[in-house]
């Protein structure tokens, strides 16, 4: 493409670039976000068995696909950071933390949300519930351990080596979680699109929620990874100079 | 021959020293000054492999140390703020293992006639937690003594000596450096060597 | 090479001989933990026959998560750990003979206790002899994965708990697998396939978990 991608791999140049980013991707979200919520709300049909409330599957579906896609693109991230040692790198993957374990959570709750009028209880032990728990538990760990070590440059060191561990594991998890599932089918609930069945207007509908979570997803760390640079490079000259230039308002 | 090659290193966000380089051939020493907080350490560290520098190179023999990995190590002796003993090891155990790791097969008779230089002859068979900051200093001195690297790297060796210890170790220093070894030292003592042997290298603002 | 895997391993068997409270104190943990359930639970001997494994497992898990912290702390306390990363040998095979040691001294007692408190439980001898197998494939690899997490933390103030936090899932498939071998052996399949993976998993972790404690220790030591 001709592009140098090493040329934004420099806080200075990435600022600027991102900051004209985001615009794009919040309205992305908006737009998707009213279309998906119109589809889910008013095209798809009700479901013949789960009523009006399996509706909420428009939100936990997408929640839980950017919850792992998220945390894959976080560990390649982090792995970025480490072959091509740019602290940029590190910094997205720290950014893309908080909105993964949002996802997560949001994907959890959700699914509590669905339990509930189905089965009558809010949490179930279903192998993707159980397996979304593991995750926010490994989103939280890694954003703990970023946490606690005050040097940054170890701190992202340390914290990517526990995402790229992490992602390593994640099928793992997710398998054993599966199979335990399956021993265990006495009580034998899924919460899975199988169960829904699926009208083409509702996939549409997933599908650009999903979207929707994601530009969302992008905008969100687009800006905290500007807050993020921001903050390392307070020293930098050409902070400064951008300070100076607009006055005191960043672009 | 130890070069480093436009050294950059950070700590968090602060800059402590930019670009440096300098060289350490055989039969040389090299005085790192400073103040408190303006690198030393870090510096120390990097040259030894355990700080990843921002940018810059640390050349063996003209081969770069990461090329290098381990095997770098087996050249090189680092003392720093830790003497590195375990406390419920006795001295001996203690310098036998840290040998035994360095790859280095020294006879039990070596190592006690380098306690007895040190003047810890009586500590080796001592577990490490009843010394004196003193003598476990000095227990980690007669393991320099014992060790066949040739590049000596010393933060501040002769922290909690006494006047003796200090005599001592300023000689064994020097004798190092004749026989050709390199050393790179920060400290506040003056070695007695020719000006031929010796070089500088001052970090931060003076 | 192998000499720096028993060099180190001697080191750190001598050293857990001569502190025994460190060691005493994560196998009493271990019995305090199973022995509490029945009184949680109720006496019932079929309640506590089908959680039997499963609160072996966990309270083995937790055992262990109480011992990971001092893994490295105090070589890096006392400054052992970094003439360690200067020796020239492979930082990977050191942390084979440091996990070894720590399996021999954590892990396999409770694998030896293991049996008692299966009575305890009332399993039979069938049962508890599958555990006692599990316990002895699994808890390597929680000393395996678990030093990653404990390099990871070293010298951090909120060390202990933050251990927990971030080996927690990873422990996951290894509770799952070893405590589901007692029910699975009642199963037409049997437990063979649970052993399978878990010895697949023993030997993943021996394979890759000491490169990435390795890689670990080298950035807390930065």
């Amino acid at each position: 493409m001709g592009i140098n991608w090493f040329k934004y791999a420099s806080p200075a140049s990435f600022y600027p670039l991102a900051g004209r980013m985001i615009p794009w991707f919040v309205w992305a979200a908006v737009v998707l976000g009213a279309v998906g919520l119109y589809i889910s709300f008013f095209v798809a049909p009700t479901d013949y068995k789960q009523g009006e409330g399996y509706r909420i599957i428009f939100v936990h579906v997408p929640a839980s696909w950017m919850s792992m896609w998220i945390y894959f693109v976080m560990a390649c991230w982090a792995m970025v950071g480490f072959v091509f040692r740019t602290r940029l790198s590190h910094m997205m993957a720290k950014s893309l933390a908080p909105t993964g374990a949002l996802m997560a959570f949001l994907a959890l709750w959700t699914g509590a949300f669905w339990g509930k009028p189905m089965w009558g209880t809010y949490w179930v032990w279903d192998a993707r519930i159980t397996s979304e728990l593991v995750l926010l538990f490994l989103y939280l760990g890694y954003i703990a351990l970023e946490s606690s070590i005050e040097d940054a440059d170890r701190a992202a060191r340390a914290s990517g080596l526990l995402a790229i561990v992490g992602v390593v594991n994640l099928p793992i998890i997710y398998f054993s979680v599966v199979w335990w599932n399956t021993l265990h089918q006495g009580a034998s609930i899924r919460i899975d699109k199988g169960e829904v069945t699926m009208a083409t207007s509702m996939l549409i509908g997933m599908l650009i929620m999903t979207l929707a979570f994601w530009a969302y997803s992008v905008a969100v760390s687009l800006v905290r990874v500007r807050s993020e640079i921001l903050e390392r490079e307070q020293n930098a000259e050409w902070v400064a100079e951008m300070f100076a230039r607009e006055g005191g308002h960043s672009g | 021959m130890l070069e480093a090659i436009s050294l950059t290193c950070t700590r968090g966000d602060k800059t402590l020293f930019k670009e440096l380089s300098f060289q350490l051939p055989e039969g040389q020493l090299l005085y790192l000054r400073g103040h408190n907080g303006a690198g030393k350490t870090t510096l120390l560290r990097a040259v030894c492999g355990l700080t990843l520098p921002r940018s810059g190179e640390i050349h063996w023999e003209r081969q770069n140390i990461r090329d290098l990995g381990e095997e770098y190590h087996r050249h090189l002796h680092y003392l720093g703020h830790f003497n590195g003993l375990k406390d419920s090891l006795t001295g001996l155990e203690n310098v036998r293992f840290l040998a035994a790791m360095h790859g280095d097969r020294i006879a039990d008779a070596k190592i006690s006639d380098a306690f007895y230089q040190m003047g810890v002859e009586h500590c080796q068979d001592l577990p490490v937690k009843v010394l004196s900051q003193g003598q476990k200093r000095r227990i980690a001195l007669a393991r320099l003594i014992c060790s066949r690297a040739k590049f000596w790297i010393l933060d501040e060796p002769f922290t909690a000596l006494d006047s003796d210890a200090v005599a001592l170790l300023l000689e064994v220093i020097r004798a190092h450096v004749e026989q050709g070894g390199m050393v790179l030292l920060t400290t506040h003592q003056e070695v007695a060597l020719d000006r031929s042997q010796v070089n500088e290298i001052f970090l931060g603002k003076r | 090479m192998f000499s720096a895997f028993s060099t180190v391993l001697l080191r750190d068997l001598v050293l857990a001989v001569r502190n025994q409270a460190d060691v005493l104190t994560t196998v009493f943990f271990f019995i305090i933990v199973v022995s509490l359930f029945p009184l949680g639970v109720g006496p019932q001997i079929e309640t506590l026959r089908s959680i039997a494994a499963g609160v072996v497992w966990v309270a083995a898990l937790l055992a262990t998560m109480l011992s990971l912290g001092r893994m490295f702390l105090y070589d890096f306390l006392d400054g052992t750990l970094e003439q360690i990363l200067l020796a020239p040998q492979p930082l990977a095979i050191v942390v084979l003979g440091k996990v070894a040691a720590h399996w021999l001294v954590s892990g396999v007692p409770l694998v030896l206790i293991s049996p008692l408190l299966g009575l305890q439980f009332g399993l039979s001898g069938e049962a508890i002899g599958l555990l006692m197998l599990s316990l002895l494939l699994g808890t390597p690899v929680l000393s395996l994965v678990g030093a990653i997490g404990a390099a990871l933390t070293l010298g951090l103030r909120a060390g202990g708990v933050l251990i927990s936090l971030l080996v927690l899932p990873l422990f996951v498939p290894v509770l799952i697998f070893g405590s589901g071998v007692v029910e699975a052996a009642n199963t037409p399949g049997g437990a063979g396939a649970n052993f399978s993976i878990l010895g697949a998993g023993l030997v993943l972790a021996v394979v890759f978990a000491p490169m990435a404690t390795a890689a670990a220790l080298r950035i807390s030591m930065d």
